[in-house]
């Protein structure tokens, strides 16, 4: 077990690794650099020399990787073209915004996947099923730029009950950013629980048409009984890696909802960094929004592996 | 005069077709249980009998529901009982022990909880004694060490000791009724003979009531006191055990004990030809019409009604049955006696073949090579002559199937050499065996449903090897593929189907025509028959062996079926964990002296006749690997001598019947041992 702990963590280093040798050789193979897009016009002779030597360019390009790579470790991505400042900087209250915005549709959506799941699993083709089944489908379809949009019109515009965009400055608290992101947290956490939902939903009643829950009836096991002890432990276990990938799915939610929110998070600076040619930026998201995937992912796995009897004790053999 | 249990009146049990027709799955079915009674009720898959089963509990499956009837229970109908009512009577007054206890217990719960479980719903008492009482219910299911096997997860378990929770937690209401849904057919043959006599004993000593459902005559034959037969949804046979086996006064089990192959017949049985109607099919007249031998018009258009025979205490529904009776000796039986031309020149031989499934380090793989030990299957040296049969058996685990997927090229050897026609050696690597060898050795595998792709019809299945072999095209090819759907009795109309669209036996049937499509040498049939009804069993066997005739055909056939191995097979091998115990001709395979593991398989056979009883002489516990030192037997064997089988790999020993049995006990020990019991 221990070691296959070891296994996972070192598989997910590995993953890691690869992204961030794939984003760099990626900048690196962009017709221009850093600095002939920062000087645009101006990018010749000495102005240009200087600006290299600055940003550390005209050493090749594997002693560059390895220093930018230790940087990162460390938590120091380099320096911003744009704004001259240390982008760890730029980037520590970003992060720190957009996981408030991610945790909140996360802490509110899952729960309500589950119970939706379960209850359209339980009333299968009965009107409780039919209602929220249709509703999860049609919120599914529709893509979170156009609710957000939707969203800000009806709650915003015509009933005055909300901000219609988020104007707190980067650094502001969490208390602060709390009454903001209701909206935005909504327009998330839409299409992630329908989908969960509806993933919950088949999973259970898969179970519920297996043998051992025929036998649990025939066995005089109480109905709701039945269901939390036969079912849903059974049902939800698989659902788990799927609420992992829908998690690491929602961080592109999030990118564009933060943009139609004006919202201080990540997914601005991407937008911002990518339209700026800001490379050293785009680099330094791009790794860290890989590490989140990769580490819901193996919490995720984790998880799976801990829960699941089975697959428990088979390791303990080996 | 017993008091009935349970009455089920005028039961009809169907659903909704999309065309919106009520179809019936089961018609005006009217019985009854007595106390203390063995009720067996048989029938192929489709007849019916798992939900007539199930509606005694009063549980109809998701969309099916009751037309018309009744089951009552303690004058109760059940089918109309609310479900909280139901709760109190199911597990506590009727319990169920179901077909494959490894998916009917919950993966995630311990076996202690689960039987705890049924114990605090259905009895009062307290933590403790419910903990005492858990332990003594496995012991009564004589499970080894209850304690630490209440701790365990269902799939920690064998299929036997798994089969042996189920009983036990269905005992643990002490049920007044005990319902089973074929509970012994996933398993091996011996572990099957001791879960029957354990039944056996728990009915003699609790008095309950049971309810065996099965489309094994041999295991009904085992328990039952009386054998209701279904077909099509109706009961068509219900009497006393040994009227029903022995004078069977239906057409159609009949037919179906005659198409058993049994131990004591050796040849090939009578088939049954075609295969039952679907719901809803039949409109009028009998339902077994079309397959009937003794029908006439009258039986096309007219229904019969069950009908009750005094001297048989007997109920049938058949205008025939005195026909039937006068009829009925089935000893005097016809069997075809099988004679194959074997040429005295070797096709195929394995010379000291181990495959292990060790998984390979990384150093190795580069190597190509497998360190094992002690491999999966070790040590097989056996020749096979041009048109023989060789059947290769043992319960599960015994290697059989794995020496078959390495003689196709599936599964490499680690060690040993595999010959083909003497001088070709059949390489490791399917990709590098050249073409015509590939296509001299086909494999048929024993679940169609898997091995025919479902999206293709019935005419691209057989054109692939047509194409593959022998590059044909056009007119040429499509002849060719009815040719060969003619010679496994399908006609022409059969092109266009889906095997979706087929029987089992028709799927099987095209899965035969495609190995033979390729014009093969030796076809590998991997448990070609145990997917399927007994009545179809029959039929494949039938028609595996008058393809053979007509091509000169070898067959090595997988089986774990002593029965039908030895209908079919000139030679039979008795594999053990890997490693072979005895092989020789099959008439004296099935005499004495044999290996003691072929003793013990022998003994635990079930022939469908009350009057002959399996004899028990090893316990059924599952090995996990084989021994690394000494007899391959020698954890199970009855008649261990001691330390030299332990250590001792035993010598080849040849008998005077000419089977070669590698034990350390003298071949006249054996003997004597074997015939003085």
């Amino acid at each position: 077990m221990f070691f296959l702990v070891i296994k996972r963590i070192l598989l997910g280093l590995i993953t890691l690794f690869i992204v961030s040798l794939i984003t760099f050789a990626g900048v690196e193979v962009l017709p221009g650099d850093a600095c002939t897009t920062y000087l645009e016009r101006q990018a010749f002779g000495q102005a240009l020399e200087a600006c290299y030597d600055r940003l550390g360019l005209n050493v090749p390009a594997y002693e560059r990787y390895i220093s930018w790579a230790w940087g990162v470790l460390q938590w120091d991505f380099g320096y911003s073209l744009s704004g001259e400042m240390k982008i760890n900087e730029v980037l520590g209250p970003k992060v720190k915004n957009s996981l408030v915005l991610a945790s909140a549709s996360i802490l509110i959506g899952i729960p309500i996947a589950l119970l939706l799941g379960i209850i359209t699993a339980l009333w299968r083709d009965r009107l409780p099923d039919i209602i929220i089944s249709t509703v999860t489908i049609f919120s599914m379809t529709i893509p979170e730029f156009i609710s957000a949009t939707l969203l800000i019109l009806i709650v915003a515009i015509w009933l005055e009950w909300l901000p219609g965009i988020v104007i707190v400055p980067t650094e502001a608290s969490i208390s602060e950013l709390l009454p903001n992101i209701i909206l935005p947290v909504i327009a998330i956490s839409m299409i992630m629980t329908a989908h969960m939902a509806r993933m919950v939903r088949s999973s259970v009643i898969q179970v519920m048409a297996s043998d051992y829950v025929q036998m649990a009836i025939l066995k005089g096991v109480p109905y709701w009984k039945m269901v939390f002890r036969h079912v849903l432990p059974n049902a939800l276990l698989p659902a788990i890696n799927v609420v992992a990938l829908t998690i690491a799915w929602l961080l592109g939610g999030v990118v564009v909802t933060e943009v139609v929110f004006n919202y201080p998070g990540l997914g601005r600076l991407v937008i911002e960094s990518i339209s700026n040619r800001d490379l050293p930026v785009v680099q330094a998201l791009a790794i860290i929004l890989a590490s989140i995937y990769v580490g819901i992912n193996l919490i995720a796995d984790l998880a799976t592996l801990m829960l699941n009897p089975r697959l428990k004790s088979l390791q303990i053999k080996k | 005069m017993k008091t009935t249990v349970q009455k089920i009146n005028n039961l009809t049990i169907g659903f909704q077709s999309q065309k919106g027709e009520q179809i019936s799955i089961l018609k005006n079915i009217s019985t009854s249980i007595n106390q203390g009674e063995t009720v067996g009720i048989v029938g192929e898959s489709g007849s019916g009998k798992s939900t007539l089963a199930l509606a005694m509990m009063g549980y109809v499956k998701h969309g099916l529901f009751t037309i018309s009837g009744e089951c009552i229970f303690h004058s109760n109908n059940l089918l109309e009982m609310k479900n909280k009512e139901l709760e109190n009577i199911r597990g506590r007054k009727i319990a169920m022990i179901p077909q494959n206890a490894g998916q009917s217990l919950t993966p995630n719960l311990k076996i202690g909880y689960q039987i705890d479980e049924a114990l605090k719903l259905h009895t009062d008492l307290k933590q403790t004694e419910r903990d005492e009482k858990i332990s003594e219910l496995l012991n009564k299911v004589r499970l080894p060490s209850p304690e630490t096997m209440a701790q365990r997860y269902p799939h920690e378990l064998s299929g036997g000791q798994q089969q042996r929770v189920a009983v036990a937690m269905a005992l643990a209401g002490s049920p007044e009724i005990l319902l089973l849904d074929e509970p012994t057919t996933g398993l091996d043959v011996t572990t099957q003979a001791h879960v029957l006599e354990l039944l056996n004993l728990i009915a003699k000593d609790s008095g309950t009531s049971m309810v065996y459902v099965s489309h094994d005559l041999g295991a009904i034959a085992q328990v039952s006191d009386r054998v209701i037969v279904m077909y099509s949804g109706e009961i068509v046979l219900d009497g006393p055990v040994r009227s029903i086996l022995k004078n069977p006064i239906h057409p159609y089990t009949f037919g179906l004990l005659k198409s058993i192959p049994k131990l004591s017949l050796p040849g090939l049985p009578n088939s049954m030809s075609g295969s039952q109607p679907q719901p809803g099919s039949i409109k009028k007249g009998c339902s077994f019409y079309e397959r009937c031998e003794f029908a006439d018009d009258d039986c096309k258009v007219n229904s019969p009604s069950l009908e009750f025979i005094k001297d048989l205490n007997t109920s049938v529904r058949c205008f025939k049955h005195n026909e039937l009776l006068n009829l009925t000796k089935i000893e005097s039986q016809n069997v075809k006696s099988i004679e194959n031309k074997v040429l005295k020149n070797e096709i195929l031989d394995l010379s000291s073949v181990s495959i292990s499934y060790a998984k390979q380090k990384f150093l190795d793989q580069l190597l190509n090579k497998i360190n094992d030990t002690n491999p999966t299957v070790k040590d097989i040296n056996i020749n096979i002559n041009k048109g023989e049969t060789l059947a290769l058996v043992g319960e599960s685990g015994s290697g059989k199937s794995t020496i078959l997927k390495s003689i196709a090229g599936l599964l490499k050897t680690k060690d040993g050499n595999i010959k083909f026609e003497k001088d070709k050696t059949l390489s490791n690597d399917l990709r590098q065996r050249d073409p015509s060898l590939l296509r001299a050795i086909q494999l048929i595998f024993q679940n169609p449903d898997e091995s025919l792709n479902p999206n293709h019809t019935v005419e691209e299945i057989v054109s692939q090897p047509l194409r593959l072999y022998f590059g044909l095209k056009g007119k040429e090819l499509k002849d060719k593929i009815i040719e060969v759907l003619d010679k496994v009795r399908l006609g022409e109309f059969y092109l266009t189907r889906y095997p979706r669209q087929l029987s089992g036996g028709e799927k099987q049937r095209v899965a035969v025509a495609r190995a033979f499509a390729a014009k093969p040498d030796i076809i590998l049939c991997d448990e070609v028959t145990s997917a399927l009804d007994v009545s179809v069993q029959a039929a494949v066997l039938n028609l595996l062996q008058e393809l053979k005739e007509d091509f000169g055909t070898t067959y090595i056939f997988v089986s774990h079926d002593l029965a039908v191995v030895r209908a079919i097979s000139d030679r039979v091998a008795v594999l053990y964990q890997g490693r072979l115990c005895e092989i020789g001709p099959s008439n004296n395979v099935y005499k004495f002296p044999s290996h003691p593991y072929t003793e013990v398989l022998l003994g635990a056979v079930l022939e469908p006749d009350p009057d002959i009883k399996p004899k028990l002489v090893a316990e059924d516990i599952v090995e996990e690997k084989p021994p690394e030192n000494g007899c391959s037997f020698q954890g199970r064997c009855p008649r261990i001598l001691g330390d030299i089988c332990k250590n001792e790999v035993p010598p080849w020993q040849t008998s005077e019947n000419g089977n070669s049995i590698r034990c350390h006990i003298k071949i006249e020990d054996l003997k004597n041992q074997q015939t003085s019991n």
